[in-house]
Parts: structure tokens; C-alpha cells; sequence
């Protein structure tokens, strides 16, 4: 045989070419999606007023200003950007893992001229439209209840369909490890639960009581903490912190640009993932 | 006379963490034939199949289909053929005609078109009725049918049919009989491969046995038979004190005790056995004609498989 070595291992690790019909698979669960959006809808809107309820105006009267800023309106953001974190991370994890594990849909699709990459990239397509319309759906709830203070919030359901695809990213990474399902409590636990309370959400990073060491590490390992930068720069632009001493404007460059590169990153590192666990 | 051929198998080898499912096969299926391939459980029927639709990248050797390679050009590939596999991988969110019109649009079929097309598969298939039923609703038989049914909606060039009776009620299985024949006509390529004998003895043109990866047995089932087990086979319960009678009567003819049954295999014309079970007293007697499960049997011997 002729070049055998080179034609052997066809599961190497390569930047994936894509065509259009990775919008056929992100179609495919869009269709879902709409065919059952009541279930889909009622828990993304109520979850944010809890949190608004509990936090916001329940505990915030305690709590001194931030930035000279009501507690309320350095929270409004935040819970955007979670909205952006679990939107997606839970469809590429749990809902990916039964449509590839359980449905065998993925099997399916495959058997015609999507191929496996096509596939994957149609589900992290498809989770960052996720947290795109449960992040729209929790800035309609803090815009009603006027924590909007900047025109530019307009630009942030793009902030949450290309932060979506971080968490989508990574997540497949889990998703194409996972040996059952059970597998993963422990992302969700050790990963995602931190996050929602250490990423600079609930408290400002620049607290005096922390050590500062806090924020180098929230803004080299935490992914939630820059879409909350960005977050907080385009609805209330007063109650950007001041992390690692940066100006605001510089600080949502920077996280701008470590977003890219690390969805960039993980997006081309879980699809090869999962293209070696579904083609050997 | 030269035929085209459709697919080609060279030295093609499938191997999982140092199992090998297939090993250095060599196979070439011809336009318009049935082929099928028959072999215990875990013989590597499925893992053929699931390589001629770049479902699994070999790991040495070539397949080529329709002229193209299945590690270079699997979008071509795929365009050209469908596949009903073993396995329920409908798709559950939807209905029935949904199942069908999603699937369509991942061969980039127009809206209309797809329609028409799926429509007509479910008269075909006897599932009208169903139409936006979820699958859930289905019988095992009903959903084996939309299986096939979706394999046919881009109209392919080669069919690939793994197992499709299985779990089926015989009214089911002689529909699914009935548009095998029909493709054929059409000079659709089909693979086929199946545990019914008498399934493959009726749509195949041509058999491959397969066992341990290997193709060890190949040709018409008539062949088959012939060659292995000959014409007729003469069945009765098992006795010792019979023995030495055939051996007299039937010197060549192969002689197999399976459980209390006693099976002789002849290749002489049909009517041998006549005068000898009017002369000797058998229990149950029965003559028949060999059939292809004689065949598997004699090649892949006895025992029982474990997946």
C-alpha cells in the first residue's frame, strides 16, 4: 500500500472546513426549539426577576453604593451575562449529549452531507443562539425595571451570541468526554456554580476585603468575568470596575480580545474532540 | 459482458483498539446488484457497511464507490447514497413527515420537492395514517419502515440496508420485500445485510459470508447451496440404530446431528430419499430442499455468538 502512515490516523487534529449546511443542523434544533418555546421561555424570564427580587432589592438596600451606583444597577448586568453562560453551556452539555448519546441524531445527520464537523459546529451555532435569547430575554426584564443606562445594550445581544459560542465551546469539550450524562454535575459544579458567584456577579472583584491577586485570576481563568466587563460597559456603563487598575473603556478591549481568542480556541479544540469520540 | 462496478473493496480494514471488525477484505459489487452479507454477530457486517458511508474511517486498504474514495469524497459519496441502518435513529422531536422533510433538507432537497417526496414514501410504506404521529407512537415495525422510507428520500444510487426486517411482521417484511424488488428494477445498487436466510435467499443476486472480518464464502445462493450442501436434506429425530442404514444407503452423503435431529445432506437428484423412508421407520420425518441456511450453518459452524 502506498502512503499507508500518512492516510491512517484520519482523526488528527485539524482546523475544520465548514460549509453552509452547518445552519441545517442549527435549523434543525431551531425547529425544536420553537415547537416547544413555552417550556423554553418561562424559566429564563422568571429566573432573572428572582434573582433581581432577592439580590437586587431585597439584599442591595443593605448594601452601600458601588461606583457611586445603587447595588441593583451593578447586578442588572451581570445576570445578563449569566443568562449568556447558561444558555449555552446547558445545551451543549446535557441536550447535546442526548441528542448524540440517546437520539443518536447525530448518527443520523451524518449518513448525509453534513459531515461530523458540520454537525458539532451546527450544535455550538445553536447554543450561542441560546444564550443569545435567553440574555434578550433578561435585558427586556432589567430594562423594565430601568437598570438600562446606556444606548449602546444594543450591541450586546452580539457580546451574547459570540459569548454564548465561548461557553458552547467549552462545553463540548465536556460533552465529548463525558461517559454518561451523570459526568456532568461535575463542570456544572466545579465549573459553572463558581463562576456564577465568583466572576465579579454578585460582588465587585475590587473589594477591598479580597486580595487583589483575585482579580488577575478571575480575569486569566474566569470566561464569565469578561463577558461581564462587556456586559456592565454596554447597559450601565458607570458600574464597570475598575479590574487590575484598568480604565473601563481599555478594560473592555481587553476582554474583548481574550474572549476571541479563547473562543477561537476551544471552538476549534471541541470539534475535533468530538469528532474523535464519534469517528473511532 | 463488462458491469460497471459500483463498489469496490481493497484490502479494507477496520480495526478498534487492536480488534480488528474487518480484515483486508476484497470485495467489488456490481451497478444494479443485490448483495448481501450474511455472518454471525460480530462478523463485521455492520462495520462494512457503516465504512461505505464514511460512518467509520477505515484503517487501512481502500473503498471506492461510485468511482470516488470514501476518505476523500465522503459529501459525494453521501449524496449518492442511503441508509437505513440497524439502530433507531429517528428523530424523536419530531413527527413522522418532519422526520422526513428535516431529513431532505440535509440533502439540500427543495421544501416542495421534499414534501412530495415524503408524501409518497409514507403511501409507499403504509404509514399515511401516521403522518404527525411522534415517534414515540410507533411500533417497532412501523418505525423500522420510516427508516427505510428515509433512506429513500434522495433518491440513491446505492441503497445500504442493515438489518431492515429485523423485529418486522411478516405482512411488514413482504412490503419491505416488495420495494427491494422495485429498486432493483430501477438497478439500485443495494447491500443488504440480514440473520434471515430465506431473506437473503430471496433478494440476493450474489452472498458474501463474512465471519471473524473475513470473507470466507461468496456467490449466488444457489451456488451456495450446491456446492456446501447439495440438493436435498432429509430431517428425522435422532437414532443411533439409524445410523449405519444411511451410511449404506447414502455412502457420500454428509451426515449432521443437530440436537435430537438428524440431518443427511445429499447432492443427488431430488426423490433419493423416497424409497429409503418407506423402508425404515423414522419420527418426524421431513425432505426438503437445502436452503441457504444450511450453508451458514455448515461455514460458520454451530456455536453460539456474543456481540
Amino acid at each position: 500500500m502506498s502512503e499507508p502512515n500518512l492516510r491512517k490516523s484520519p482523526a488528527k487534529f485539524s482546523i475544520p472546513a465548514l460549509s453552509y449546511r452547518v445552519w441545517k443542523v442549527w435549523r434543525r434544533n431551531f425547529d425544536v426549539f420553537l415547537k416547544t418555546i413555552k417550556v423554553n421561555f418561562l424559566p429564563s424570564l422568571i429566573e432573572p426577576i428572582i434573582y433581581l427580587a432577592a439580590f437586587g432589592f431585597g439584599l442591595g438596600g443593605f448594601i452601600p453604593a458601588i461606583n457611586g451606583q445603587p447595588y441593583v444597577y451593578f447586578l442588572g448586568p451581570a445576570l445578563v451575562a449569566i443568562a449568556v453562560m447558561n444558555g449555552s453551556f446547558f445545551e451543549c452539555t446535557f441536550a447535546s449529549f442526548v441528542r448524540m448519546y440517546f437520539q443518536k441524531t447525530f448518527d443520523a445527520i451524518v449518513a448525509t452531507p453534513i459531515s461530523v464537523e458540520e454537525v458539532v459546529a451546527g450544535e455550538l451555532l445553536w447554543g450561542a443562539t441560546r444564550s443569545l435569547i435567553n440574555a434578550t430575554i433578561v435585558l427586556a426584564v432589567i430594562g423594565a425595571f430601568g437598570l438600562i443606562s446606556s444606548p449602546l445594550f444594543l450591541l450586546f445581544p452580539l457580546v451574547a451570541f459570540f459569548g454564548g459560542l465561548l461557553f458552547a465551546s467549552i462545553a463540548m469539550c465536556f460533552t465529548a468526554i463525558a461517559p454518561n450524562i451523570d459526568f456532568f454535575n461535575y463542570p456544572s459544579f466545579l465549573f459553572v456554580t463558581p463562576m456564577l458567584f465568583l466572576a465579579g456577579t454578585f460582588f465587585p472583584l475590587t473589594s477591598p476585603t479580597l486580595p487583589p491577586a483575585i482579580q488577575s485570576v478571575a480575569m486569566a481563568i474566569l470566561p464569565l468575568t469578561h463577558i461581564v466587563n462587556i456586559s456592565r460597559g454596554l447597559i450601565a456603563p458607570g458600574t464597570v470596575e475598575p479590574i487590575l487598575g484598568l480604565n473601563p473603556v481599555i478594560l473592555m478591549f481587553v476582554s474583548i480580545a481574550w474572549l476571541v481568542a479563547v473562543t477561537a480556541f476551544f471552538f476549534i479544540i471541541s470539534i475535533n474532540l468530538m469528532k474523535k469520540r464519534l469517528t473511532t | 459482458m463488462s458491469r460497471e462496478v459500483l463498489i469496490e473493496a481493497q484490502n479494507l480494514t477496520k480495526k478498534f483498539d487492536g480488534f480488528t471488525a474487518v480484515d483486508h477484505i476484497n470485495f467489488q459489487v456490481y451497478k444494479g446488484e443485490c448483495v448481501g452479507f450474511l455472518g454471525p454477530n460480530g462478523a463485521g457486517k455492520t462495520t462494512t457497511v457503516r465504512m461505505m458511508y464514511c460512518f467509520l474511517p477505515p484503517t487501512e486498504g481502500e473503498l471506492i464507490i461510485s468511482g470516488l474514495s470514501v476518505r476523500t469524497n465522503c459529501r459525494q459519496i453521501k449524496a449518492n447514497v442511503g441508509v437505513a441502518p440497524q439502530e433507531d435513529n429517528l428523530d424523536p422531536d419530531f413527527s413522522v413527515i418532519k422526520n422526513l422533510t428535516t431529513y431532505a433538507r440535509y440533502f439540500d432537497i427543495p421544501k416542495d420537492e421534499a414534501l412530495k417526496r415524503s408524501n409518497a414514501q409514507l403511501k409507499f410504506f403504509q404509514l399515511e395514517e401516521k403522518r404527525n404521529v411522534p415517534i414515540m407512537a410507533l411500533s417497532t415495525g412501523m418505525k423500522r419502515r420510516l427508516i427505510f422510507a428515509r433512506a429513500l428520500l434522495n433518491q440513491p444510487q446505492i441503497l445500504l440496508l442493515d438489518e431492515p426486517t429485523t423485529g418486522l411482521d411478516p405482512q411488514a417484511r413482504h412490503l419491505v420485500w416488495d420495494e427491494v424488488r422495485h429498486l432493483k428494477k430501477l438497478q439500485v445498487t443495494i447491500i443488504l445485510t440480514t440473520h434471515y436466510m430465506d431473506e437473503a435467499q430471496i433478494l440476493c443476486d450474489r452472498i458474501l459470508i463474512v465471519d471473524h472480518g473475513k470473507i470466507i464464502e461468496e456467490g449466488s445462493p444457489t451456488e451456495l447451496i450446491k456446492k456446501h450442501v447439495g440438493e436435498e436434506v432429509l430431517e428425522a429425530d435422532y437414532d443411533d440404530a439409524l445410523l449405519p442404514a444411511i451410511k449404506d444407503a447414502f455412502p457420500k452423503a454428509h451426515v449432521e446431528r443437530l440436537g435430537d435431529r438428524l440431518q443427511v445432506f445429499s447432492d443427488l437428484p431430488h426423490g433419493t430419499f423416497e424409497n429409503f423412508i418407506k423402508n425404515h421407520r423414522l419420527q418426524n420425518v421431513m425432505i426438503r430442499s437445502a436452503n441457504l441456511e444450511d450453508v451458514f450453518l455448515k461455514i460458520t459452524g454451530r456455536g453460539l455468538r456474543e456481540e
